[in-house]
């Protein structure tokens, strides 16, 4: 790490050398949730047959700024008998993990806050802590719709956790390192080396699941607008809705690196004549996050039961089969695939 | 409960263990795990994102309008700039939501003019019963959409403002009416 500002003691510019780096990765990290809300509204509107937001700004491209401007300026209204402190607590809850995942997520080969060796169990910890926020929302608002969209949340994170955590055991067994930066480095090598072909139906698992995880569209019954109205958050207004809503879309973007990095090469470029860069995660996570608003477009709610029969029958044990199938095949003569 | 089967599939309730069945079956699981339905559906969105976008864009560019549009009312005079307006009041009589309010008398030269013609906006449910009833083709309900009121009262129209909405668009109206003559 640099020192640089050398005159200062070594703790205090520590510190401050790392609160600049969480600045420089939490502040694009705000404005491409907000830019990801605004292709969410144009790329949906577009398979629908229409234009979305283009009027604020070139092609509506203001549209987010002006959202969040309205969102501060509103007033965040609590319910009388709902719990204060706990009330405004649950969206910090929700966002701080969303965040906080971010401190080990390796964008180039140095370009990386905190490279520590169980990266992967410390971003499984943190995206399953977010579940909490959505719980004491739901508890606070004091509201059944809030509740019961709670309730709902917090059962489908936690089935489709463990069909998550065994997909990366499958990339575990591959890379031989809970290290997201070595994950990596285990792909280099071109395309073909990429975990997504030995991994495949552990990939589209993955992908599944957080789409699940993030509470998003087809599996976005926590706030299911026909039955519950809006779930957990339906209580919240102003800022507090907000806190949300970025944790939402932050949470999409990390689930989307995520898969980039462990299963389509992380940073490495798809070919060798290509230099690997920080632009190949990029482009990667943008299109993976297309799926995301590709499947909001397409797939109507799934039904709470199929929900947790697609979780607990379908995904858990094909994750099993795959993880006992790459093993055997760790020890047969075809092992250099699955490396 | 073992008759109850998530996926409909009335060979796998009845027990049928006929080839053709297990032919059905396999079919079926090898559809789900391809997720062969959801590519379907993936691929009609995905076509629809290309496809050309049927927004009209409001204030630049308007869908097309029939001459016999039932928009904002206007009262029209004859080229010489008289009023046609006679006060016979079959308009107020026949308005089904009685948005017309009409006061008359006789004027200098002997004839019958109205000294009050209110159009209360805000009640009128644009039928066009009034332009329809009128004997001089004096009440007209235009093209005209987009109007506002900023204030209580804005949108009760009375004859001077009529008048004038006819004075400006009388060029758009005779064009209209003519247009639609046989048709009357």
């Amino acid at each position: 790490m640099d020192n640089i500002f050398p005159q200062l003691p070594e703790i205090i510019s520590t510190t401050l050398w790392t609160i600049l780096k969480i600045v420089a990765i939490v502040i694009p990290l705000m404005i491409s949730v907000a830019y990801l809300t605004y292709f969410e509204r144009r790329v949906i509107g577009f398979m629908q047959g229409r234009l979305g937001p283009n009027r604020v700004g070139y092609f509506g491209l203001l549209q987010p700024i002006a959202d969040a401007l309205k969102l501060m300026f509103k007033e965040i209204i609590h319910p009388t008998k709902s719990n204060n402190v706990l009330f405004l607590l649950a969206p910090i809850l929700t966002i701080a993990p969303a965040f906080a995942a971010w401190a080990v997520i390796p964008f180039d080969a140095e370009l990386v806050l905190s490279d520590i060796n169980a990266g992967l169990l410390y971003v499984l910890a943190m995206t399953s802590i977010a579940v909490y926020g959505v719980i004491i929302a739901g508890w606070a608002s004091n509201s059944k719709y809030a509740f019961l969209g709670s309730l709902r949340s917090a059962a489908q994170i936690v089935s489709y956790e463990i069909a998550m955590g065994f997909t990366l055991v499958g990339v575990l067994m591959c890379a031989n390192s809970l290290n997201l930066g070595e994950i990596v480095i285990g792909q280099s090598g071109g395309i073909s080396q990429w975990y997504i072909w030995p991994l495949f139906p552990l990939f589209i698992i993955y992908f599944i699941s957080a789409v699940a995880e993030t509470n998003r569209a087809p599996f976005d019954v926590a706030e299911g607008e026909s039955e519950i109205v809006a779930g957990f958050h339906v209580e919240y207004s102003g800022m507090a809705f907000a806190v949300f809503f970025l944790a939402e879309y932050a949470n999409m973007i990390l689930v989307s690196m995520l898969a980039a990095l462990m299963f389509l090469g992380g940073w490495l470029s798809p070919f060798d004549f290509f230099p690997d860069s920080i632009v190949w995660l990029l482009l990667k996570v943008a299109f993976l996050l297309f799926f995301f608003l590709w499947f909001r477009a397409t797939f109507p709610r799934y039904r709470y039961d199929q929900i947790m029969r697609l979780g607990w029958k379908i995904f858990i044990p094909i994750t099993i089969f795959w993880i006992i199938f790459v093993g055997f095949m760790m020890q047969t003569p075809y092992r250099e695939m699955f490396h | 409960m073992d008759n109850f089967c998530w996926v409909y599939d009335a060979n796998a309730i009845s027990g049928d263990v006929s080839l053709k069945n297990m032919f059905n079956k396999i079919k079926h699981y090898l559809k789900s795990l391809t997720l062969y339905e959801l590519i379907i559906g993936l691929g009609l969105t995905g076509r629809y994102f290309f496809s050309k976008k049927i927004t009209i864009q409001y204030p630049e560019e308007r869908t097309p309008q029939s001459p016999r549009f039932r928009g904002l009312h206007a009262l029209r005079r004859y080229p010489n700039g008289e009023e046609r307006c006679i006060a016979c009041k079959l308009c107020e009589a026949v308005c089904p939501a009685m948005a017309i309010t009409i006061k008359s008398e006789m004027r200098e030269d002997n004839t019958r003019r109205t000294t009050q013609y209110d159009i209360d906006l805000t009640k009128c449910i644009f039928c066009g019963f009034c332009e329809e009833s009128c004997p001089v083709d004096s009440i007209v309900e235009t093209r005209i959409l987009d109007y506002h009121g900023e204030e209580r009262g804005d949108l009760i129209y009375t004859k001077e403002m009529l008048l004038k909405v006819g004075d400006k668009y009388e060029d758009q109206i005779a064009k209209d009416r003519k247009e639609e003559e046989s048709y009357r």
